[in-house]
């Protein structure tokens, strides 16, 4: 490669690496002005919007059980198909209840829990808050001194946590009961058996870690979301736009997330 | 204007820029209390981006806009919005809250920011319904009724609070002639019975002569004839007759390409064909 060359794929990546850092910045703007309204609405008038964030839970939460609840019990299903064989091979198939639910309730159950979210939660956010800011919704909301973040972010985000972590919960518990269907239906475990060698593997750490990270990943889908959405210029097309980034950026961070969060665990805890 | 009087908007040296482009070159403006000043212009005028610098929804490039007396720039978030609370703005679109009822997209400006009793709000919301002419719609959501009755309803509620000045952004365009007669009779009324202060931004010449008691053509970014409606009637300025009397030809050209057609014609025929 010429020398000029090299110098456009530097600034390319050099162009690329400050974008993603201005991102990381505005993200960071929302969550601490978020953080301080949800404080100031706490012990100052006016309040939190309780109604509000109630409607969001049902709404973002409550309608993700049925697909989250199914695509966890697919997923134990798997892994007790994948992992039986390998297990019977040592002679240790009575220990698949230790193995899946030592890799749901940690891992499995929020990850899948907070990607399957980030389609529900994140693209309703992120193009409903693009719809209201192209059709001058928020500077409607601006000029009348009502301020969107504590208006229309900070219910989201509370909703958004709370229910992530919730729905992790279900994710959990289904998970593991899939791996359990297939213990009891195909590789004859006695489901009592099944049960108590999963309640057994389990830590509190497992269950602790994995909640917090859900809680994080919840964090993670409604910052980049509302970020995306109140972002939004130009049009329906900028809402598409929004929608779409909004969840590949969410699973992006959700993702990487993860896989620091159990470095940490790793090493810490 | 007397001028002892303090003016409630004052906008000095405004100049504001979008990518290089220069859209608002030097503006000053003054209204005073109880006045409605019309600010009239061609579409691409810069006259929205005025009034969005006025309501701080823009910051200017250089220059000031002072409400009441505080300059608006640079007020902290606080202060602006305690300004914000003595004003009613009127969005293109209505702006209507989507996910709320038409009712409580008026009682929101004051159950955020009163402590009147819930009874008293829908008491309140019921006026302001009655006063634009849709009480009886106060329980519909806003894709439910016309373009229209949107604006209505968006103007019902900037009235919620008795605001002591309203923008209107404009207020008129895409509504039929009676609709459009229902809203201008309604700005007089406000400045008449209630003696609100008003700035509208039209292109609209014949409600501006019907509400206005000045007019301010803005064009190219500057204001270029400033005056009383009748002063419109029989303009000297030939960019002022040629938007008073709607022609097509006129010193405001239609087209605004800085290259040469031909030119550029030819050269989108040069190179290979695809």
């Amino acid at each position: 490669m010429s020398h000029a060359s090299w110098v456009r794929l530097l600034e390319r990546v050099g162009a690329q690496g400050e974008g993603f850092l201005a991102y990381m910045g505005g993200l960071g703007y929302l969550a601490v002005d978020t953080v301080k309204h949800t404080v100031a609405g706490i012990i100052t008038r006016p309040r939190i919007k309780a109604d509000e964030t109630f409607y969001q839970m049902v709404r973002l939460g409550v309608r993700a059980i049925p697909i989250i609840g199914m695509v966890q019990l697919f997923v134990g299903m798997t892994l007790a198909f994948t992992l039986a064989p390998v297990l019977e091979d040592y002679g240790q198939l009575g220990q698949l209840a230790t193995v899946i639910a030592k890799a749901v309730f940690p891992q499995l159950g929020p990850l899948i829990a907070a990607i399957v979210l980030t389609g529900f939660a994140g693209a309703a956010i992120a193009a409903e808050l693009g719809t209201m800011v192209v059709g001058e919704e928020v500077a409607a909301l601006r000029t009348s001194a009502i301020h969107p973040i504590r208006f229309l972010v900070v219910p989201r985000v509370i909703a958004c946590v709370l229910m992530t972590v919730a729905l992790s919960v279900l994710a959990n518990l289904l998970g593991t009961a899939g791996g359990g269907i297939i213990a009891w239906g195909v590789l004859d475990i006695d489901p009592w058996e099944y049960y108590h060698t999963a309640v057994d593997a389990l830590l509190i750490k497992d269950v602790v870690t994995g909640l917090v990270k859900a809680a994080v990943f919840g964090l993670i889908i409604v910052t980049v979301s509302c970020h995306e959405g109140l972002s939004v210029r130009g049009g329906a097309g900028g809402v598409g736009q929004a929608t779409t980034s909004s969840v590949v950026r969410s699973i992006f961070l959700i993702i990487a997330a993860n896989c620091g969060f159990t470095a940490l665990f790793y090493f810490v805890w | 204007m007397a001028e002892s009087i303090e003016p409630i908007v004052e906008v000095r040296g405004v100049q504001k820029f979008f990518g290089g482009r220069q859209v608002l070159k030097d503006i000053n403006l003054m209204v005073a209390p109880g006045e409605t000043v019309v600010i009239l212009g061609p579409s691409g005028c810069g006259k929205s981006t005025l009034l969005r610098t006025i309501i701080g929804e823009e910051t200017p490039d250089a220059g000031h806009v002072y409400l009441w007396g505080a300059d608006a720039c640079c007020a902290s978030a606080r202060r602006l919005n305690k300004l914000r609370q003595r004003f009613g703005v009127l969005f293109q679109s209505g702006a209507l809250y989507s996910s709320m009822t038409v009712g409580e997209n008026v009682a929101l400006p004051l159950r955020e920011h009163t402590d009147l009793d819930p009874r008293i709000i829908r008491m309140v919301v019921k006026m302001k319904l009655e006063l634009v002419g849709l009480r009886d719609f106060e329980n519909l959501m806003p894709s439910q009724i016309s373009g229209g009755m949107r604006k209505r309803v968006g103007l019902a509620r900037a009235i919620a609070r008795d605001p002591e000045i309203l923008f209107y952004d404009e207020p008129t365009s895409g509504l039929d002639p009676i609709a459009t007669s229902v809203i201008d009779q309604l700005i007089t009324d406000l400045r008449t019975k209630l003696g609100v202060t008003s700035l509208v931004v039209t292109h609209d010449m014949k409600s501006a002569m019907r509400i206005g008691d000045r007019i301010a053509m803005l064009y190219g970014g500057e204001f270029i004839a400033v005056g009383r409606p009748d002063e419109f009637r029989d303009p000297r300025d030939q960019r002022v007759r040629q938007f008073v009397e709607g022609m097509a030809d006129g010193p405001i050209p239609l087209r605004v390409s800085k290259t040469d057609y031909l030119e550029d014609l030819m050269g989108a025929g040069t190179g290979p064909l695809a």
